[in-house]
């Protein structure tokens, strides 16, 4: 059998090199063993990296992203499967090995970057090339059926996993060609006039199910915390309050003393304890007496007063890192008619992703297996060897479910920390965050403070644009800064940071969600002062972008813009783009005024993602995004206090329950032929602005600052 | 300690330490592992269970309350996805991330048991407890209300 596969190898390793754009000594290394199961060899070929294909006809199609959520395992197989002519009904996905070289997109797309599953760029990314790897494998099959039957490969027919020879009358399944393939070389890039039109796709821009829809109604879909490992023992990890501070434990004996515990990890921002059981590992955790020292930057940090500091650096003539810049602003603000000015303000948003971190490892003398849901699968596979100073090829990492990641599991730490733990009590082991961990020793989206100023000409145009975003969080802020589709003459739009020392991290969108909220606000407040529609503002300032208007136009057309809403209830309107797509929302709110919560009944939003490779799952990534992005809008704020994070679990950190959620959403897809772009976040950013801006309408007073909580609500009727 | 229960139908005995509590034991110590933990203060409903028929938080379940009683978890609900709401899920293709569906799904099978025709209101307030970060609220709805319909 192992010669078997060695010799299998070997034709694979070819095709590889020639058809997937990559070096041998790369594929070299091989492919995990999940690729040839063994027992199947006989009746089971490995056609390409990307398609296992068994004789009874199951094809197995490689899934190179992290499955989250966000429903592109499905996505990319049936991109696949569709220049493959695969039956759809007999495609399993499974996760492809975590081979950078053969699985990895690099930010154009080309083959062989980073498995990293962030910015909404799986389909984007992946989409010429599994189109191009598709047609190979169905190049193959043709090749082999052929030569088989003495004819030219240009006579015969595909579909549905079926090869017809139409002269004469000839059909042989997928499944059967098993028996006979042979991998031919090389194998040719088949030119895009070959690849198949997109008028013929009958699963590209379909509507098909999600493969892991039902394996999470029956709870047999396996994330890493379900994971056993014979021998495994547990772990928690008492961590440092305040980010840099060093644990000095006070009840070292005591805590070793409790029944079941195993050990004690010290790490340098915390204390792990190993226990035989999640719930002595939990509760001597809880125990554990620890004096935190140290004068980290981070003690020093306390987010409301940072606001001022914010507001002092504002005043600085030093300008940051600028995002954009156009005309002559300095020259040109000046000289407006009138300027208009707004501040806006966002506090830490933390991911709460519903599972929280946790991840299971074993490292032994020369090698480590882990087992977690990650966004970044190369990335973890990369640090765990180089933390424990051994190769690559020796971490054999398998991936798993993601309960969420929303860009928080695109970080290593907690792997990290559970092969420490492993490596010091040389046992397999659990690591189990709490959510209080989760949420305690988070990395959180960054808080901002916003300065726009806009300067309005004689006839009442814009014709200056400066945006000043000043928060903590780096190059986290400045995304979704730029307003490259409204036609504004002089712009000036910058980054001013300040290092609190605290952990930053992307959470869905990044940037987008707070700067797309003061620019969509400031739009309507610059609207509204001069007595003009939003709408109709916003389609003088996009004029010459038509893709961007017709979103715009879209979603004013789906919610009837201007026609009259119910009493006691206001709209909101405003446009983002996002990785590439561009959307547009509009939502009806109402308020109850005693108790200051915003109710939101209706939500429309449209979306053009270029080609859509499942509709279905792109509008219910929008309305998931949107949904999320309400939360926060509605109630989400960490705050911190010397350092430390204020909140701990959902009882102070409310994500938005069933109750809260709109009544109603309704959305729409713009039919496209343009490439594919990011669909995963587009729905989030323009919920903070039509929110504030229907409250506008609604109340006449201006929310500036997220989240939109009761008690700021109440402050300002 | 030894303890004993009904689990899926049927009798389960185990041996754990006095601190054994009912959701770790389901997926630790039983390896089912469907039912989630997500908070460990009864906040988010992942962990969502059926004891004696009434939806009760594993997560904070001591294992010696569920001596002598009945558990059914969500491996338990059906054995091969057909109880109608694991059909409607599936049909209304409600998970996203997934991890807090079988705590949705349990929950949501207690109201059907209670009540077989709630109004959306009814079914809000109960399914209020049970928090998704993906933002599947509303085929969530959707699918209990297609469930009930059919019923």
């Amino acid at each position: 059998m192992e010669a078997q596969i060695e010799s299998q190898g070997l034709s694979r390793r070819k095709f590889l090199k020639l058809g997937g754009g990559i070096t041998f000594l790369v594929t070299a290394v091989g492919l995990p063993a999940l690729v040839f199961k063994k027992g199947e060899m006989a009746e089971t070929k490995q056609i390409s990296a990307w398609v296992h294909l068994s004789e009874d006809g199951t094809v197995t199609i490689y899934n190179p992203a992290s499955e989250m959520g966000q429903g592109t395992m499905t996505a990319l197989a049936a991109i696949f499967a569709e220049e493959m002519d695969a039956d759809w009904s007999k495609v399993i996905i499974e996760n492809a090995p975590v081979e950078p070289e053969i699985y990895g997109i690099g930010w154009g797309g080309e083959r062989g970057g980073s498995m990293l599953t962030v910015g909404s760029r799986s389909v984007s990314g992946h989409y010429n090339n599994l189109r191009q790897s598709g047609a190979q494998a169905r190049y193959v099959l043709l090749t082999a059926v052929a030569e088989k039957w003495g004819v030219d490969r240009k006579e015969l027919k595909t579909e549905s996993g079926m090869v017809f020879h139409p002269q004469s009358n000839k059909k042989i399944s997928y499944g059967e060609i098993v028996g006979f393939v042979k991998i031919p070389e090389p194998v040719p890039e088949i030119p895009d006039s070959d690849l198949k039109n997109p008028k013929d796709f009958k699963l590209i821009g379909k509507d098909y199910q999600r493969y892991d829809v039902p394996f999470k109604v029956d709870g047999s879909a396996i994330y890493s915390g379900d994971v056993h490992v014979p021998e495994m023992v547990y772990a928690a990890i008492a961590r440092a309050p305040v980010n840099g501070t060093q644990p000095e434990l006070q009840n070292e004996a005591a805590i070793r003393k409790i029944k079941g515990v195993l050990d004690l990890v010290s790490l340098k921002h915390g204390i792990g304890v190993i226990a035989s059981s999640m719930e002595t590992a939990l509760n001597a955790k809880a125990k554990m007496e620890i004096t935190w020292k140290g004068e980290p930057k981070a003690k020093s940090h306390n987010s409301q007063d940072a606001y001022i500091e914010y507001e002092e650096l504002s005043k600085s003539s030093q300008i940051g890192s600028i995002v954009a810049q156009a005309g002559d602003l300095n020259r040109e603000l000046p000289k407006s008619q009138k300027v208009i000015r707004a501040d806006y303000k966002n506090d830490y948003v933390y991911h709460a992703q519903m599972e929280p971190l946790n991840a299971v490892a074993h490292v032994t003398a020369d090698s480590a297996e882990v087992w977690v849901g990650t966004q970044a699968a190369d990335g973890t596979r990369n640090d765990v060897a180089n933390h424990l100073g051994i190769d690559f090829k020796a971490v054999n990492l398998h991936t798993c479910y993601l309960g969420g990641g929303f860009g928080r599991r695109s970080m290593t730490d907690f792997v990290i920390e559970a092969v420490d733990i492993s490596k010091a009590v040389h046992r397999p082991v659990k690591l189990q965050w709490t959510r209080e961990d989760d949420l305690q020793y988070g990395a959180f989206r960054p808080i901002s403070l916003q300065k726009l100023e806009a300067g309005i000409d004689q006839n009442g145009n814009i014709n200056s644009w400066k945006h000043v975003v000043i928060g903590t969080g780096g190059g986290l802020l400045g995304s979704g800064a730029d307003i490259p589709f409204y036609d504004i003459p002089n712009k000036l739009i910058e980054v001013r940071n300040i290092d609190h020392g605290v952990r930053t991290k992307h959470w869905r969108a990044v940037g987008h969600g707070p700067n797309k909220f003061a620019i969509e606000t400031f739009i309507d407040e610059i609207a509204l002062d001069l007595k003009k529609d939003p709408y109709q503002l916003r389609r003088e300032l996009m004029k010459d972008h038509p893709r961007e208007l017709a979103v715009l136009d879209k979603v004013a057309e789906m919610a009837n813009w201007g026609s009259t809403v119910p009493d006691g209830r206001a709209r909101g309107i405003a446009f983002a783009e996002r990785s590439g797509s561009l959307a547009a929302g509009v939502c009806e709110i109402s308020l109850n005024k005693s108790t200051g919560k915003i109710k939101v009944h209706k939500i429309w939003g449209a979306l053009d993602g270029g080609v859509v490779v499942h509709p279905e799952n792109a509008k219910y990534q929008m309305e998931g995004s949107l949904v999320m992005g309400l939360s926060s809008v509605l109630f989400e704020s960490i705050t911190f206090k010397d350092g430390k994070v204020e909140q701990s679990n959902f009882y102070d950190y409310p994500i938005l329950r069933m109750e809260d959620a709109p009544e109603e959403i309704i959305l729409e897809i713009i039919p496209s032929t343009e490439k594919p772009t990011g669909i995963g976040e587009a729905g989030l950013p323009f919920m903070g602005a039509i929110i504030s801006n229907a409250f506008a309408s609604l109340t006449g007073k201006r929310l500036r600052h997220m989240p939109f909580t009761p008690e700021k609500v109440l402050a300002i009727i | 300690m030894q303890y004993s229960f009904i689990l899926n139908g049927k009798s389960v005995q185990i041996t754990a330490e006095d601190d054994a509590n009912l959701l770790w034991t389901l997926r630790e110590r039983l390896k089912l592992t469907g039912t989630k933990f997500g908070c460990g203060v009864s906040l988010c409903g992942s962990c969502t269970v059926h004891l004696d028929g009434k939806s009760i938080k594993s997560c904070i379940t001591a294992l010696s309350q569920v001596e002598g009683k009945k558990v059914t978890t969500i491996e338990g609900l059906s054995e091969d996805r057909s109880h109608p709401l694991q059909v409607a899920w599936i049909e209304e293709q409600v998970p996203q991330c997934g991890y807090c569906q079988s705590g949705q799904i349990m929950q949501a099978a207690v109201l059907l048991a209670e009540n077989a025709n709630p109004n959306r209101e009814e079914i809000i307030k109960h399914m209020n407890g049970v928090l998704c970060r993906c933002g599947t609220y509303l085929r969530i709805l959707k699918a209990i209300e297609k469930t009930t319909q059919k019923a």
